[in-house]
Parts: C-alpha cells; sequence; structure tokens
C-alpha cells in the first residue's frame, strides 16, 4: 500500500503531464505569441520524454522526442508558432496517450503520420525532416571554430535538491557536452563537520565553458532546476581578449528569494509564477478514491452512533453523559462536513476538456465556435464530475453539431458568424446547475415531432406540452439529424444522457426557441453521499423521502380519503394532484392511521401525493446504495440507517412520479 | 433429442462447478448449517460473520427470496432465504436460528449477502473423494442449484451452487420434472 506501483503512479502522472500540455497548447490557439506557454508545452514534452525513458516507455519516449525538437525550435524563435503546429502537435498529443495507454501496441503508422504532419507545420512545405533537426539540436556539441565564446557560470543549488531528485554531477555533465569546461568546486559555503548534514548540497560551481552555443543553451541545462536556483552566467569572451572590465551580457540572476534586477524581470517573472505554482501544487496529496470512500463509509457509521448515543443521552438523567453526547454531535458534524468537502472538485476539471472538443469540432465541421465557460469554481461531488463527464460531451456535440448553423448562414440570419457554446455552473441550494447553452437555430419542434410520431413514439396528432415535446429527443432511439455525421452516433444517446442525470438523482429541463437557440440545463444534487429527509412512517415500516423533492405535507382525513377512493385525486390550490397510498402501495395490510398526510413531492413540473400514516421528521439521511439482488425494485433509491440501528428505505422521486401520471393518465383514459 | 442435449450440457456444466469449487484440493473447509431439517454446507472462506436474528426491514415490492435487508455493521445487506430456491417450506424463526453472512461475487462486484438458516453446526472438512453431482433424476430440486453432494457419516452435506442461485435471484423451479 505504502509502496504505490511506480509504473501506475508514472501512468497518473504522465496524465497530469499531457493535460497540462493540452491546456497550454489550448492557449496557445488564442495567443501564438504567448512565450510562457511554449515554454510549458516544452517543459511538459521534456518531462513526459524524460519519464517515459525511464520508466521503459521508450516509445512513447521517442515519439515524444520530435514533438520536444519542434518545440524546442518554436522556443529559440527559429520557426514561428503556427496554428497549423499546434494542431500538429495536439494529435500528436493524442496519439502519446495512446502510447501511454498500451506501450506494445502497433503504433508505427500512425507515429510517422503524425510526425510527417508535424514536420510538415515546423518546416512550411519543404525544409529539413524533423529528425534531422532533431539530430542537429541533440549532436549539437560539434564544436564550430568561429563564434566561440568563453562563458563563465556560477549555479548554487538549493541544499535539499539532490532530495528532490537533481543530480549536481548530471547538469555538470551537460555543461560538458556544449563544449570545453573548467569546472571548480566552490567550498567557502560547507559547514562543519559538526553541523553538516550529508544529504544536503553545500557546494557551489564556477565554470568557464567554451562553446559555440548560446546563452539560451546553457539556460536549457538548468531549466528545470531554475526556479529554486541561483545562476549567474556571463558572457566574458570580450573580457579574455581584451582584459578590460567590461561585461558584454547583463548577467542574468534567477533567484526566488531575491527580486529580480531590472533587466532580467521579463526572464524572472515566469520562473517566480512558475515557482509560485509548484508550492500550491507541492501542497496537494493525491489519494486513491476509495480511500476517501471507505472514510465516507466510516463517518457514516460515526453519525449513525452518534445519534444514538444522542438519544441515549437523551433519555438518561446523567448531565455528564449529555454534555460529552453533544459535544460528540458537534464534532461529528464538523467531521462530516469536511468529509464532504473533501469530495469536491471544481467543475474547471470537467470544463477544461470540453476546450479542446470544441476545438477539434470547430476544424471538423467548419462552424466557427466560441466556447464560453463561466462559474468553473463551482464544486460538485468527485463522482458527479466523473459521471457527467460523457453526458456532457454528448450534449455540447449535439449542440455544435444541431444546433449551431454553418456561418454563412448565420450571417444570413443576422446572426455574428461565429457561434458561441456557453456552459456554466452554479449552486442554488443543495442543487448544482449545469447548462449549456448555444445560439444556434433551436430545436425544430416540427421535426421532433414528425420523428417522434415516425418512430411510434407518440399518436399521430397527440396533444403535448411543449416541455413535453421537447423532452421527446431524450427517447431511446431519437434522433433528428438528417445526416448522420461523423459526430452524431459516437457515444452515448441523448437516452443515457437522461439516465445517467437520473441515476444522479438530478433532473434535465429544455428550453428552446427558434433561431435563437437551445438551453440545456442539468440540475444535480450537491452530494450523492448525504441528503436531507423527510422520515415517515407508512404500516410499521419507516421510510425517507428526499426533502429537496417535496413542497408541502398536508392532513387527509379518512372521511376526505373515503369519499376519495376510486378517484385519487385531491384539489391543491385549485390544481388537482394524484396520489399514491403508500399502505396500498407496499401491501402493508394495517389499518390507515387516524390522521394521515399527504406528502406532495415534485420533479420539477410535475406534482404527486403520497399518502402516509405518519410524518416522524426531518432526517439527515447517509445514503446506502442498495445490493444488486435488489436491483429489480424500482420504488427505492437506496436506504439509509436510523438511530435505533433499524433500516428505512429511501423512496424513489422520480419513479414515483411517474407512477403517478401513470395513475392520472389511467384515470383520465377510463373516465 | 434437444432435451437430451440440453441436459448432458447442464450435466457437463456442472461438473465443471463441481470440479471448480475443489479447485483441485482434495479437501475443503465449509460451514455446515440446517435449512428444513436437510444439512448444507458453504466454504469457510466467503463466511464473513454468523448473526443472531436481528430487525429486519421488509422491502415492498422485491421478490420473496429476498424480501429484506438488515444492518450489518452500518451497511445495509440484502437477507435471502434459499430455502425458497429450493421450494422448502419456511419454519417459524426459533432460538437456533442464525444468519450467515457471505461476501459473493454478484455481476463481478463482491456484494455482503445475509443468509437465513435454521440452525448452524460447525466448522468442518470435506473430502473430495466423497463428493459427487448432483444426480440429473430423482431430486426435487433444480440440480444448477447445486454444486456438490458429500457423503460424510451417513448423510449427505448439500454445498449449494451460490453462483446460480443468486444469478437467477432464487426463481423457483418451475415444479422440476422428476
Amino acid at each position: 500500500m505504502s509502496n504505490p506501483d511506480p509504473i501506475s503512479v508514472f501512468r497518473t502522472e504522465a496524465a497530469e503531464c499531457l493535460e497540462q500540455i493540452e491546456l497550454g497548447l489550448l492557449d496557445l490557439t488564442r495567443d501564438l505569441t504567448d512565450r510562457a506557454q511554449v515554454d510549458a508545452v516544452f517543459r511538459g514534452l521534456h518531462t513526459l520524454k524524460g519519464s517515459g525513458a525511464m520508466f521503459g516507455f521508450d516509445a512513447l519516449a521517442a515519439f515524444t522526442h520530435h514533438c520536444e525538437t519542434a518545440f524546442d525550435r518554436v522556443r529559440k524563435g527559429d520557426v514561428p508558432a503556427t496554428q497549423e503546429l499546434v494542431s500538429a502537435v495536439l494529435s500528436a498529443q493524442d496519439h502519446m496517450r495512446a502510447l501511454l495507454d498500451t506501450p506494445n501496441g502497433d503504433h508505427e503508422g500512425v507515429s510517422a503520420a503524425l510526425l510527417e504532419n508535424l514536420h510538415r507545420a515546423v518546416n512550411g512545405a519543404g525544409g529539413e525532416p524533423v529528425a534531422q533537426a532533431a539530430a542537429g539540436v541533440l549532436v549539437a556539441d560539434v564544436p564550430v571554430a568561429d563564434g566561440v565564446k568563453q562563458w563563465q557560470i556560477r549555479f548554487s543549488l538549493p541544499a535539499n535538491a539532490m532530495a528532490n531528485g537533481t543530480n549536481p554531477l548530471a547538469l555538470l555533465d551537460e555543461l560538458r557536452d556544449l563544449g570545453e569546461c573548467r569546472i571548480a568546486a566552490d567550498l567557502s559555503q560547507v559547514p562543519g563537520f559538526d553541523v553538516l548534514d550529508p544529504a544536503d548540497i553545500h557546494v557551489a560551481w564556477n565554470v568557464t565553458l567554451k562553446t559555440a552555443q548560446g546563452r539560451s543553451a546553457i539556460e536549457d541545462v538548468f531549466i528545470f532546476v531554475m526556479d529554486d536556483m541561483a545562476l549567474d552566467i556571463k558572457d566574458v569572451t570580450a573580457a579574455v581578449a581584451a582584459p578590460a572590465v567590461k561585461v558584454v551580457a547583463p548577467p542574468i540572476t534567477v533567484a526566488v528569494s531575491k527580486p529580480a534586477s531590472a533587466e532580467a524581470q521579463p526572464a524572472a517573472a515566469p520562473a517566480a509564477d512558475a515557482a509560485k505554482g509548484k508550492q500550491a501544487s507541492n501542497e496537494n496529496v493525491r489519494v486513491p478514491a476509495e480511500r476517501l470512500d471507505e472514510m465516507m463509509d466510516r463517518v457514516g457509521e460515526l453519525v449513525i452512533a452518534q445519534s444514538r448515543l444522542t438519544q441515549l443521552a437523551g433519555g438518561a438523567d446523567d448531565f455528564g453523559l449529555r454534555s460529552v453526547s453533544e459535544e460528540i454531535e458537534r464534532l461529528s458534524g464538523e467531521l462530516r462536513d469536511t468529509m464532504m468537502v473533501l469530495r469536491m472538485m471544481p467543475v474547471a476539471s470537467l470544463f477544461s476538456r470540453f476546450r479542446r472538443l470544441v476545438h477539434d469540432l470547430s476544424r471538423e465541421t467548419g462552424k466557427e465556435i466560441e466556447l464560453i465557460t463561466e462559474g468553473e469554481t463551482t464544486e460538485v461531488d468527485k463522482t458527479v464530475i466523473d459521471r457527467l463527464a460523457d453526458p456532457l460531451v454528448h450534449l455540447v456535440r449535439n449542440s455544435i453539431d444541431h444546433g449551431l448553423e454553418r456561418p454563412e448562414d448565420r450571417i444570413a440570419a443576422g446572426k455574428p458568424a461565429k457561434g458561441q457554446v456557453i456552459l456554466s455552473a452554479h449552486q442554488t441550494g443543495g442543487e448544482v446547475i449545469i447548462t449549456i447553452r448555444d445560439d444556434g437555430r433551436g430545436i425544430n419542434r416540427d421535426r421532433v415531432r414528425a420523428k417522434a410520431e415516425a418512430s411510434g413514439i407518440i399518436q399521430p396528432g397527440q396533444t403535448l406540452t411543449d416541455q413535453d415535446l421537447l423532452q421527446l429527443i431524450f427517447q431511446p432511439g431519437f434522433s433528428t439529424a438528417q445526416q448522420v455525421t461523423n459526430l452524431s452516433g459516437r457515444g452515448v444517446g441523448m437516452d443515457v444522457v437522461k439516465k445517467t442525470v437520473e441515476a444522479l438523482r438530478g433532473t434535465i429541463d429544455i428550453t428552446s426557441r427558434p433561431g435563437e437557440g437551445s438551453v440545456v440545463a442539468l440540475r444535480i444534487p450537491l452530494t450523492l453521499a448525504i441528503i436531507d429527509g423527510l422520515l415517515v412512517r407508512v404500516g410499521k415500516g419507516s421510510y425517507v423521502i428526499p426533502l429537496s423533492a417535496v413542497e408541502e405535507c398536508l392532513e387527509i382525513s379518512i372521511e376526505e380519503d373515503l369519499r376519495s377512493r376510486g378517484r385519487s385525486f385531491i384539489s391543491l390550490r385549485d390544481s388537482l394532484v394524484p396520489f399514491l397510498r403508500l399502505r396500498e402501495l407496499f401491501r402493508t395490510g394495517t389499518q390507515p392511521d387516524q390522521h394521515q398526510k399527504v406528502v406532495v413531492i415534485s420533479t420539477g413540473t410535475e406534482r404527486v401525493g403520497l399518502v402516509v400514516d405518519q410524518i416522524i421528521g426531518d432526517h439527515q439521511t447517509v445514503i446506502k446504495s442498495m445490493s444488486k439482488l435488489h436491483h429489480d425494485v424500482d420504488t427505492f433509491s437506496g436506504a439509509t440507517i436510523l438511530g435505533d440501528g433499524g433500516v428505512a428505505l429511501i423512496l424513489d422521486v422520480a419513479h414515483l412520479v411517474a407512477a403517478g401520471q401513470q395513475q392520472e393518465a389511467q384515470l383520465r383514459a377510463a373516465g | 433429442m434437444m432435451q437430451t442435449q440440453a441436459m448432458q450440457t447442464k450435466a457437463a456444466a456442472n461438473t465443471m462447478d463441481h470440479q471448480s469449487i475443489w479447485a483441485g484440493a482434495e479437501e475443503l473447509s465449509v460451514l455446515t448449517f440446517n435449512l428444513n431439517g436437510e444439512t448444507f454446507a458453504i466454504e469457510a472462506t466467503v463466511v464473513q460473520e454468523i448473526l443472531d436474528l436481528l430487525p429486519e426491514t421488509h422491502v415492498p415490492g422485491s421478490k420473496p427470496f429476498v424480501s429484506s435487508v438488515i444492518n450489518f455493521r452500518g451497511k445495509v445487506i440484502p437477507l435471502a432465504d434459499i430455502r425458497l430456491a429450493f421450494g422448502m417450506e419456511v419454519n417459524e424463526a426459533t432460538i437456533d436460528s442464525r444468519i450467515i453472512v457471505i461476501e459473493h461475487e454478484l455481476e463481478g462486484e463482491a456484494t455482503l449477502i445475509g443468509i437465513r438458516t435454521d440452525r448452524v453446526y460447525e466448522v468442518t472438512t470435506l473430502t473430495r473423494t466423497a463428493s459427487e453431482p448432483p444426480p440429473s433424476v430423482g431430486m426435487r430440486w433444480r440440480a444448477d442449484y447445486i454444486d456438490c453432494l458429500v457423503k460424510r457419516g451417513g448423510e449427505f452435506v448439500i454445498l449449494p451452487n451460490l453462483n446460480a442461485i443468486f444469478a437467477s435471484q432464487g426463481d423457483r423451479p418451475a415444479v422440476a420434472n422428476g
């Protein structure tokens, strides 16, 4: 457990590395001159190459090497960053993922094609092949007689550098590779033996280097340690030639602890930023999700045990016990809240992948698309993020494929040529609402109706509310696309989107205006593990109704109940609400309570009343899922453990509402 | 003709199961228990715990085979009655009634399941040489619900095939034909 498989650690890190590269590349597509991003991408590629080779992913390392080389040339200003290059590297980056997943697969053909692509992007129509360019950079230590300069380099590393994996000897070797080197160690900072920590570095180095390479080549040697070290590079060629005290190039001093000098600021600022980022990421701990889940289970059990303690203490006269019990109640409540926060992740991690998707779709469809994301800091349970990824991809694809028009059509309709897709997230109460909005042509209701009639989902001419009509697109086997494009038919269908959202106890609303676009709103509960519930009694059993679905509670007398028998409707402020007698539904075989209650629940627009014997009160519920043996029972979405150790089942609101609507439809048909 | 084939296939499948539970070993450590007068046995390694009867929660709308759930150490687990799978009469709970909690893989997911028993006997060792596959005729029970029968001290110990029972969710036999 404490020694995780190094290969899997590498995979995780490489995946992150690729993500960083992708983000950098996407930022570059906006601003091709962004030096910081070019550097970030280069650094990412370099790390990937290095660690890939170290862990035996040779194909990955070799392939990445070419991309790195290409970016190195961009970084040095040899070639400009172009959209073609960025796109080529983006697709190459996908291939790296494949190489990472199946290192032993047959990737030769794809690799060659992608490299060819890359090569064209770097060199324009006819330049030198990438491979040669690579060789040019890598085997650059062939000294050229003229243009050789002499450099005076002084560097010192932070004391803990070796613990972080830096090998000073390797740095010196790299310097030697650049040209003729004279290296002298500066031992002046080495402390006495009594205080010497042998794992720390106390030595600084003075190096005199003769090389034809420029300053940047020397800086590159230190690229991965530059953030934390002190480095001083001076061009002393002139000083050697004519011993005048004249420094040709201003010294570049990069040190995080000291403010950078005025001349060095452009170089120092990004480095400092990078250092800041590094610090922030160092404070994170990577924990496998299962461990969090285990801990969540324990906390859940603690909450249950605590509520039993509270009950016991409440019944006893012992004040000492009571105060301890209250203390524990507060602590376990706080622990639970903390635990919930641990599982929360900003939706930014969900949204970020759409930039890439939109970039690709824009190229594939020839539509100009702008993706706007809002509310990226909104936090959602990690499980929600994981499970929503595929449905959201589908919805965004749909918006782009079916919603947005071609640029010429948009201009003809008086809209800007560039279509907009807005992804936004915000939190209201216990729910997170994620919306996908486009400014395209909107949903063509006639086509939806025609299609639904053709496929037998609705009767010809059946009257439907607008919302019902729009919801038809979530029916299995429904598609209005007149032609099957590359986009549609991939991944999940809209019915799967709806199922996934419902499995997360969420709902989908659609609004659409012809010519103005559509809005799909996913309402997802904030957390999956704990809900506020209303505890009710039906017969002898206790059941929990999710409080978020409860609209109101009414009393219904036996007389009213008898009178309404046969129609099962109550009138609630001038509208009829169908109701279900849970006693009958659950076949309890008990007599109705004298004071039955109706709990009115709703999912968005539809309502249904549930007749229960007694309302016990609200109850914080740790949701336990039911085993696969009970998957055929769809009246319940889960179970929870009560304060006395008993089990209460949690009612599945969506299912009950559907059952109520069905009953209503039957009654209407009969009456 | 078809039927014979089907029966042969079934017999072959049973033999395979029969072999797999022993996994090449000559001896198997099991927990024996009583269901309606018959002695059954479950591999001891899957048994998590033996519980006294505790409050059950009925799940309306579920199959009688798994009609309730219980709270097992803070987890909600189903309580299965394999007597129903074997078409046995369900006796009233007695002071000897126990629940055996086992860990069983359902569709690739390790699941804790409680099994009602009339009485739990002991952990003992069964030998493979004394075992035989269920006879294909002359039995009241569905043959595929039984892994093998093991002779032990003048009586047969029944090793139920839990995979088959839970996979079909304890559907009652369509009145066994022999």
